[in-house]
């Protein structure tokens, strides 16, 4: 369900699926617009605090601190986590993530959970794991739920179906829902998800969740959500199990205070998300587990120029801010989480399934600027970029065309010769550039062939 | 060597002195009164404020706001005309609460949310169960930050607790705003002058 759109077997890179979202221009437009005006939001509640660049250095060195003594902080909270009864589970990898929540699921005799957002569980392809084993996951967030509906995996981590319009998602839910047909009212359509999903929370025995924070210092772990379909999920279930990825330590309640003023307004620009659920110890009668899962995370803890990727806390404002993002769709980056901070962690994960996303960006920088626990993002996609060259990653036409370009700038005479061949060739043989085979001309014109060099120009001029 | 062993002994090996952890002591500010910027921020997010200048004044103000007959479930003592709620042998029987009403800790100015631990739900699944909620707190338990509130918050001990912001709410399709997703469709907060 979660797969990447493929032909046959091979794995469409970024510029192939950003190619097909392409066709469509007025729907490439609409989505740009709408990620924008959510940076838009976004802008404006960070800078209605004077202190918001303060807030981003603390946050930023309280997550250093976090990677640098990671291994006391985890077994800090397992100590306190387990005193407070809850039932702390470790798992390296994803497979065997998969394998501990089946473990809780087959014990209890269930078919059929609820889970609400966690994109660590996308990044494990948790529900099609289940699925296998005859265990139905109901998305509860009703983004997540429009998408699992269409058999299609969130485009964006905070906003699931921003690629979705309306008018589809009536057809969609008139389809699954049963609301009227051609209703594509919002309010209409939110009803109709709400009062499904009650039923589905009426009758869940066992609700998965993600993890937004994890306390050190007392054990409990912090879950924002604004729809409350974590809390309705976990206080009607009898066994709630938590998902969470090594890195989302804090080592004390009082840091939160410093996060969850950054976190909502960088996500969507509210001042903070609707409901921040502290969970320190299980309600009477309930089973509680923490999985605390690797994946990877501590190999890239060893990689200087990569760990700081490790701080993200998942906001998704690298992504609204991204000029390739807005206008390739999120599914164009085939993996879990897509945009600048997925094309850089990505590749972490499988270098080379996944050596197309670090080239995925302009290097505007744009989303290092935004990002609201300071990671150097287009620094390491760039330094990404020389890793996967280096190991033989990337296409050989592109090393050749980058070779051949760092023979001709390396010769005066070449240079010369190859400005004043270019220009013949645009004015005389515009076929010869005006054509499918050059990447520039795609949905841009080429531009009017100067008449002379700008090495002629400047002799021209300097005169004057 | 299981998985815990393993994953510690690789991050062990990653250790490094680096940075100590800094104070966080940034403390916000408001530009403008705690009362006026709380009341600002909680209607912008789609929630009601209103003021009670005693709990016979509380009673009196959520008969007005809420007409209609519903089921009314209420956990703070001195309102003793609603029925009382404490923890359900099963939460699923909550479920056709109209009006849930509970006391806060306190409320923050700059994003609206307001402070309740478990012990003050009544069954934790109430706040986000029942169709409406109201929240009452004392007028002078506004603080102006989250920075604040944490200073409040840091030794304090609960099972569960949460901030609540506004009604549950969600923008996913086409970015319009519903209030309702999955929890309370409205929220009131009651500003109790000191008593």
């Amino acid at each position: 369900m979660s797969s990447a759109p493929t032909i046959g077997e091979k794995q469409l890179d970024h510029a192939e699926l950003a190619e097909r979202f392409n066709k469509d221009e007025g729907r490439v437009d609409w989505h740009d617009q709408t990620l924008w005006f959510i940076r838009n939001k976004r802008d404006k509640a960070a800078q209605s605090l004077p202190e918001w660049e303060e807030l981003r250095e603390a946050a930023s060195r309280i997550k250093s601190n976090v990677l640098n003594n990671l291994h006391d902080y985890l077994i800090d909270f397992e100590r306190n986590a387990e005193a407070n009864g809850i039932t702390v589970h470790w798992a390296r990898d994803a497979q065997e993530h998969n394998e501990i929540v089946h473990s809780i699921i087959q014990q209890e005799r269930i078919t059929q959970v609820v889970k609400s957002k966690s994109m660590l569980t996308e990044e494990c392809h948790m529900n099609d794991y289940l699925a296998k084993q005859g265990i139905e996951v109901i998305d509860t967030d009703l983004g997540e739920r429009i998408v699992q509906l269409a058999g299609e995996a969130p485009s964006h981590i905070v906003l699931p179906c921003i690629h979705w319009k309306k008018e589809e998602i009536g057809v969609l839910f008139n389809k699954h829902l049963g609301t009227p047909e051609g209703n594509c009212d919002p309010v209409l359509l939110t009803a109709a998800a709400r009062e499904n999903l009650r039923t589905h929370f009426m009758s869940s025995r066992l609700a998965i969740t993600g993890v937004n924070f994890a306390v050190a210092e007392t054990g409990e772990i912090v879950i924002c959500t604004n729809e409350g379909n974590a809390d309705l999920g976990v206080q009607l279930a009898d066994i709630h199990i938590a998902c969470m990825g090594i890195e989302k330590i804090i080592p004390q309640r009082k840091h939160l205070g410093i996060f969850l003023r950054l976190l909502a307004r960088s996500a969507t620009g509210q001042p903070l998300t609707t409901y921040s659920s502290h969970f320190q110890r299980p309600r009477p009668g309930q089973r509680m587990h923490v999985i605390l899962v690797d994946n990877g995370r501590s190999e890239r803890l060893g990689s200087k120029d990569f760990r700081n990727a490790l701080k993200c806390i998942r906001c998704g404002a690298c992504m609204n801010t991204c000029p390739v993002y807005r206008r390739s769709g999120g599914h164009s980056y085939h993996n879990a989480i897509a945009g600048p901070i997925g094309a850089i962690l990505a590749p972490a994960l499988d270098m080379k399934k996944n050596a197309d996303l670090p080239f995925a960006s302009t290097l505007c920088g744009s989303c290092t600027h935004v990002c609201p626990v300071k990671i150097d993002i287009h620094d390491q996609l760039y330094k990404w970029r020389q890793l996967l060259v280096q190991d033989g990653h990337v296409a050989t036409s592109k090393k050749a065309g980058i070779k051949g370009m760092s023979v001709v700038l390396s010769s005066p005479f070449l240079y010369k010769a190859a400005g004043k061949l270019g220009r013949w060739f645009m004015k005389n043989v515009p076929k010869l550039t005006n054509n499918k085979f050059n990447p520039w001309f795609k949905q841009r014109e080429m531009p009017e062939p100067p008449k002379g060099s700008f090495r002629h120009w400047y002799r021209e001029n300097r005169k004057k | 060597m299981n998985s815990r062993e393993q994953i510690l002994a690789r991050l062990k090996s990653h250790l490094s002195a680096g940075n100590d952890l800094p104070e966080p002591v940034i403390p916000g500010n408001l530009r403008t009164s705690k009362i006026d910027k709380l009341k600002t921020v909680l209607t912008g997010i789609g929630g009601h404020c209103i003021h009670a200048e005693n709990w016979a004044d509380v009673v009196e103000k959520l008969r007005a706001k809420f007409p209609s007959p519903g089921r009314w479930l209420n956990t703070i003592p001195q309102l003793e005309t609603f029925i009382h709620s404490n923890q359900q042998p099963d939460p699923h029987l909550l479920e056709d609460v109209t009006l849930g009403v509970m006391k806060g800790h306190f409320a923050v100015a700059e994003n609206g949310a307001v402070w309740i631990t478990s012990d003050q739900m009544g069954d934790r699944a109430l706040p986000f169960i029942c169709e409406h909620l109201a929240l009452v707190i004392n007028e002078s338990d506004v603080l102006p930050t989250m920075y604040e509130a944490y200073e409040f918050i840091a030794d304090s001990k609960y099972d569960f607790a949460t901030f609540i912001a506004g009604p549950s709410k969600t923008a996913d399709i086409e970015q319009s705003l519903v209030l309702g997703a999955h929890g309370p469709k409205t929220l009131t907060l009651i500003l109790l002058s000191s008593v």
